[in-house]
């Protein structure tokens, strides 16, 4: 009987234990794709000396106008455009203590918002982690721009004939297994590029082994889902221009939800309506025969 | 008469009207801006940015269009589905508002998208089925055939096609009932598209239930409207109704208010479960929670009393002045969601430029130019002589 009782409470602890497992591990944001053979980069801002190499890395590999400013002999991009997919950014406190280089350019989300809200998956995300724009199927609408956090798909205003652009992560490279034109470019080893899971490993290694020169955190291993471009900071990454309130929830679970109600409704909708109607219809019919015979009796012939 | 074979100055008195002139001025403005664009690129004449790809086109003419479009599957259902067959004298006037409606709805999409000529993609050519976009791509195309088919037997009995007219009669209900589906997904949909946006829209309007926000609302919108429009088309189409319609319409009018009542005082109280869900009342005292009181308060709550004790005291004038205070509601709802308190803390606000007013009120100005002329030509304010049982 003891025994029986010992054994039944062993059973009731271990499935309250594996419950909360289950319950519990969304805090450790699950994995929104699998990540097995996604490449990413790291780029380690307390390594960049932002020399800029691997922006204009990028425009000459893509054929893209500088954006010359001032005197016209200085090529400063402020932020992502048309004409510049990354970009190299600088933060500075007021007292100018506290610095740091910070690269942008697509993050190359494990589970992309902007894929999820192209309605002719004209940005789709590819094995190799590259989240791809293709020209031929979009349509303009820039819902894309609505979606991503990061706020990275670009739009050519001036043109007639316009497109998105934003990083492909190189894919006629990565898609071979060949690092992007950016990390090619760096001469200080800020940028690298490898298999998401190792680089995360490398990340991790670095923080532990230089604790007071990094943040204690990689962003890109959780934040929406979990990214391919994955950073490292020696400075709070609020202050380095990266979205306020952004959780590790997968951006396009918010409207699985609503898209999986859609069956739900046809079909409880059609049933309803068409009950209404029958109901409606037979209510009619009724009051119809009552009221006729009544008034034959009262001036029937 | 041949008008154009008046003498020139009575010709001119005919036509100078100002409705003529300011109507003629708007839409070739409106012409060449649309020109500008397709030459110079969406920039020359918007102020679209990347923070704010979505400006007055997609937040008015877009998501206004559809919600003050709703009066088509709202009193369709009503008639058709309820039974409530007083409400038929209003009946097409709002299926020939909802189509129109959702007609221009797409003429404005046209000139926003990016690459127009592509607006048929998600439905013939390539299908990005996890996108709330592409719902209401598909449901928006679906419902405008729907929509052809409620307000057709109008056009045939203006044709006097009897055979088609017959026919196309018997898919009322089923077309009442898909109206109903695709209308409650779609006015929804426009919602759920702002689900993909946490970081970007401000809590007080962010919630998980925007969906059913939009839904609701749209309910609020379509019965504002057929107030509000038959109002109006029963002052400007006189002559076209018969003497006893009056009364009846206003009978009708006391009974939208009504309903519009109700839905109002629920729709008030979701808006608080959206606050309380995200645990946001203390930015309730920020400005954007005042500007969300005002909405909730001024054209959400208000109007709905004012709407019950219209109706109850039977003061028509009451309900047409506040339906339209309701349906001004929708508009600063639908443009909170989508332009106000999107990036409301972005340092450089979003403001639509003077061309993108321009061309919406061309597009509006076509919109009622349309339902003008069908109205003087088809059997939509009153029944036709040869159809009266079946109108």
């Amino acid at each position: 009987m003891i025994l029986q009782r010992r054994e039944f409470l062993k059973l009731g602890a271990a499935t309250a234990g594996s419950v909360s497992a289950v319950t519990l591990s969304p805090t450790e944001a699950r994995p929104a794709v699998n990540t097995e053979g996604c490449k990413a980069m790291l780029y380690d801002a307390t390594k960049c000396i932002g020399c800029r190499a691997c922006q204009t890395a990028c425009r000459l590999g893509f054929d893209m106008e500088p954006s010359i400013n001032g005197d016209g002999l200085y090529d400063e991009p402020s932020d992502l455009s048309t004409t510049c997919p990354t970009v190299i950014r600088q933060y500075q406190d007021e007292q100018g203590e506290e610095w740091s280089f910070v690269k942008r350019q697509c993050m190359h989300c494990l589970d992309p918002a902007c894929a999820s809200a192209c309605l002719v998956n004209a940005l789709e995300r590819d094995d190799c982690g590259a989240v791809t724009y293709d020209v031929d199927k979009c349509i303009g609408c820039r819902y894309c721009m609505i979606a991503c956090p990061f706020e990275v798909p670009t739009f050519e205003y001036e043109k007639a004939i316009p497109s998105i652009v934003k990083c492909p992560f190189c894919f006629d490279l990565v898609s071979q297994g060949k690092a992007p034109r950016c990390v090619e470019a760096c001469p200080t080893g800020a940028i690298t590029f490898g298999d998401r899971d190792e680089l995360l490993e490398d990340a991790r290694s670095r923080i532990y082994s230089e604790p007071n020169r990094y943040v204690h955190h990689v962003y890109g291993e959780h934040e929406a889902g979990g990214t391919a471009a994955l950073y490292l900071a020696g400075v709070s990454f609020d202050k380095l221009g990266f979205p306020k309130g952004l959780t590790n929830k997968s951006i396009p679970d918010l409207t699985k939800g609503f898209l999986n109600s859609v069956p739900l409704v046809i079909i409880l909708w059609a049933a309803f309506g068409t009950g209404l109607h029958w109901f409606v219809q037979r209510r009619d019919e009724l009051t119809e025969r009552e009221v006729v015979p009544a008034e034959r009796e009262e001036g029937g012939p | 008469m041949n008008r154009l074979a008046l003498p020139s100055p009575l010709f001119k008195r005919e036509w100078l009207t100002p409705f003529n002139v300011i109507t003629a001025a708007i839409l070739a403005v409106g012409f060449i801006i649309v020109v500008m664009r397709f030459t110079m690129g969406l920039g020359t004449v918007t102020n679209l940015s990347n923070p704010y790809p979505w400006g007055l086109w997609i937040g008015f003419d877009v998501l206004c269009g559809v919600a003050l479009a709703a009066g088509g599957y709202i009193l369709a259902s009503t008639v058709y589905l309820f039974g409530l067959k007083q409400y038929r004298p209003l009946l097409r006037p709002a299926i020939l508002t909802g189509f129109l409606g959702y007609f221009f709805v797409v003429v404005a999409l046209l000139v926003d998208l990016g690459r127009p000529w592509r607006l048929p993609y998600p439905v013939f050519y390539s299908y990005g089925v996890s996108s709330v976009m592409f719902l209401v791509a598909w449901h928006v195309f679906l419902y405008l055939t729907v929509q052809f088919i409620e307000f057709s037997p109008a056009v045939f009995e203006w044709l006097n096609w009897k055979k088609l007219r017959a026919w196309v009669a018997k898919l009322t209900v089923a077309a009442t009932i898909a109206g109903l589906i695709l209308s409650t997904l779609h006015q929804s949909a426009l919602g759920a598209l702002f689900l993909l946006a946490p970081t970007k829209l401000h809590p007080l309007w962010y919630t998980p239930l925007l969906p059913v926000f939009f839904f609701v609302s749209s309910i609020i919108a379509g019965l504002t409207m057929v107030v509000f429009e038959a109002s109006v088309s029963h002052r400007v189409f006189k002559d076209q109704l018969e003497p006893h319609h009056a009364t009846q319409i206003n009978d009708l009018i006391l009974g939208l208010g009504k309903a519009a009542s109700i839905v109002l005082f629920a729709y008030f109280w979701l808006k608080w479960v959206g606050v309380a869900r995200g645990h946001n009342w203390d930015l309730l005292a920020t400005p954007m929670g005042l500007w969300f009181l005002v909405e909730v308060f001024g054209f959400v709550l208000v109007p709905c009393f004012l709407l019950a004790w219209g109706s109850r005291t039977r003061n028509a004038g009451l309900v047409r002045a506040t339906a339209l205070v309701t349906v001004v509601g929708i508009i600063v709802n639908r443009l909170n969601v989508s332009v106000i308190a999107f990036r409301w803390n972005y340092e450089q606000p979003y403001w639509p430029h003077w061309m993108e007013l321009v061309v919406t009120a061309s597009i509006v100005t076509v919109g009622i130019l349309t339902f003008r002329w069908i109205v003087k030509r088809m059997p939509v304010l009153r029944p036709h002589p040869d159809f009266e049982g079946l109108y």
